[in-house]
């Protein structure tokens, strides 16, 4: 089971990287989406999978899972879901002032305004 | 008075909330955002003095015991940083009434500072790994509002890139929590610090601490990770910049003083040595930078990445002399940044530009101006007995002790490019024939040098009055350099 988790976030961050080299915003965004979504089944992974029975305490029950790493990636899903929203209202008023999506066009500094 | 360490960062939160709700009233945000940064920067020094009186404090939430539940730990070395903190964010909220305009104080830019104050004083004070992921969420996500506040074409495109760079860095931050999790089995810093002691530091761990300065070098603007800073920190208005520069590559510097001191201390042939080279490496492109630009703004962004360098430069040597160095270094650094970046402002106010090719002759018209700036420039650089020479000199005295000899004679050569590159904007602004000003009035320009220049006062009472200080510089430094203080505060 950890190998094909081990492939399958191999698998994401992969494609994250591709988009967020890419030139348009919008793949990017979806990039950096891909890329916290392989973050938090790394989290998931590196907190030992299985575990029978459910992270609660009960009598004479010693196979549970852990549950430090499901609360983590609640707090970092929240938080990525937070980010990307404010991203993409960010990248459509970016959109609308500049006129373009692609990142190439969105260069220079201060004295080429 | 067990909770005391939480009141800094619940303080601004609850008056962040109670702002949100008089978003027109422009009088009420001010007065409110006033109250509410004096209200916890009184309850930070009371702060201070109770862990100066005590030790360290410990809160852990909801009465888990230590390894399980979340810490709040303050010491020395977090107490310091987040006094200094409130003290520069009550400056620049003052500088703010007259040069933020009243567009942005109806868009939520007091609260929004108030938000960033939260993080910034949680990233010091949590004692959890990742506590310290969530609370640097908080100032972040703070800090893109304060970026993009305005909404001007150049603050969007840099906006984008600024938090692009640090939402990859924040995963990147996740997947080094994660893989340390799964070596040492908790979060707990305190309790990480002995497991890796329990372990021995295998190459695993080591690897983590590489990843963890990586993580934390984007935050703090090292050497080949600071490509983002100077273009996005020249996007928003100066006292945005101003609040940017001098606490948020502060609390990456921090995290890599307070992983590197706690949990990374036994393979300290490979993890300091990088963090050596490093340093040395972001003091000079720094001093390029510095030296390469005509722009107020940029000469004094890459001076932020020069005192990156530095300090962490001090944080390496792991020797009494150079960790207290540094710890005097940072807090002066975070007052003369703040003060310079509001002189600037104002400087950009009266010329109507930043660019120092079309300015000339100020000393004629604005004379304190141009006084208070060459102090806080002298300040800068260290000159004594102003408040960069202490810090420097103790950098250099560890450097020395621990035979780094190089490396400090670059650091010390550097100093002189830090005071080449500020006085060249004293001699191209202040000096020469006087441009056509435009007319600006008089009244805004008055209430901004106020809080400026008891900025810079404060910045040379911080130099002057070193002695008073050097007992609470002692403290934080035994707190860093033995881990056991901290471990038994929160392990108890």
């Amino acid at each position: 089971m950890e190998l094909v988790m081990a492939i399958l976030i191999g698998v994401l961050f992969t494609a994250a990287v591709y988009l967020i080299l890419s030139r348009s915003l919008l793949k990017i965004i979806i990039g950096t989406g891909l890329l916290s979504h392989g973050a938090h089944l790394l989290i998931l992974t590196m907190g030992g999978l299985g575990g029978l029975a459910p992270p609660v305490i009960s009598e004479g029950v010693t196979d549970f899972a852990d549950p430090l790493p499901q609360a983590l990636i609640l707090t970092a899903i929240v938080i990525s879901f937070g980010v990307t929203a404010f991203m993409l209202v960010m990248a459509y008023r970016a959109y609308a002032v500049h006129k373009t999506d692609d990142m190439n066009q969105l260069k220079g500094n201060d004295e080429h305004d | 008075m067990i909770n005391l360490p939480l009141l800094p960062i619940i303080l601004p939160f609850l008056f962040a909330i109670l702002l949100l709700f008089f978003k027109e009233n422009v009088r009420i945000q001010r007065a409110l955002s006033l109250v509410g940064v004096i209200i916890s920067l009184i309850a930070s020094f009371y702060l201070l003095v109770t862990v100066k009186s005590e030790g360290v404090l410990a809160v852990t939430l909801g009465s888990w015991p230590a390894p399980f539940g979340i810490s709040m730990v303050s010491d020395m070395f977090s107490a310091l940083l987040v006094t200094t903190t409130l003290l520069i964010t009550l400056f620049v909220v003052v500088y703010s009434f007259t040069a933020i305009g009243e567009e942005r104080e109806r868009f939520f830019y007091y609260p929004a500072i108030l938000f960033m104050v939260t993080g910034v004083n949680g990233a010091f004070t949590t004692g959890d790994i990742f506590n310290m992921f969530v609370f640097f969420e908080v100032l972040l996500i703070a800090s893109y509002l304060l970026i993009v506040l305005g909404g001007e074409k150049k603050q969007l495109r840099e906006s984008i890139k600024y938090i692009l760079v640090n939402v990859v860095s924040s995963a990147l931050f996740v997947i080094t929590v994660a893989y340390l999790y799964s070596v040492v089995g908790t979060l707990n810093m305190a309790d990480i610090s002995v497991k890796i002691t329990e372990i021995g530091q295998p190459g695993i761990i080591t690897v983590i601490a590489v990843l963890m300065l990586i993580v934390f070098g984007v935050k703090g603007a090292i050497f080949p990770l600071y490509f983002w800073l100077p273009g996005s920190y020249a996007a928003p208005p100066v006292p945005v910049l101003a609040l940017f520069g001098a606490l948020l590559t502060k609390v990456g510097v921090y995290a890599i003083m307070r992983t590197y001191t706690l949990f990374f201390t036994h393979n300290v042939g490979v993890t300091h040595e990088i963090l050596m080279v490093v340093s040395v490496l972001t003091v000079i492109v720094g001093c390029v930078g510095a030296l390469a630009y005509f722009d107020l703004k940029q000469i004094i962004i890459y001076n932020i990445v020069i005192a990156v360098g530095v300090i962490l430069f001090g944080a390496a040597q792991m020797n009494e002399a150079g960790i207290s160095g540094a710890i005097f270094y940072l807090v002066h650094d975070m007052l003369i940044k703040g003060a310079l970046f509001l002189l600037i402002g104002i400087i950009i106010y009266v010329t109507g530009t930043s660019n120092l090719r079309k300015m000339g002759g100020l000393m004629k018209t604005h004379a304190p101006l141009g006084w208070f700036y060459l102090i806080a420039a002298f300040g800068l650089a260290g000159i004594p007995p102003l408040s960069g020479f202490i810090g420097k000199l103790l950098i250099a005295q560890g450097a020395f002790e621990a035979g780094n000899v190089w490396g400090s004679i670059i650091i010390l050569a550097s100093s002189l490019i830090v005071l080449l590159s500020v006085i060249r904007i004293f001699i191209y602004a202040f000096w020469g024939e006087p441009m056509e000003l435009p007319k600006t009035k008089r009244k805004p320009y008055a209430r901004m040098m106020l809080p400026t220049i008891v900025l810079v006062v404060l910045s040379v009472l911080y130099g002057v009055g070193t002695e008073w200080l050097i007992p609470y510089v002692t403290d934080a430094t035994d707190v860093l350099l033995q881990p056991s203080i901290y471990i038994d505060a929160v392990l108890k």
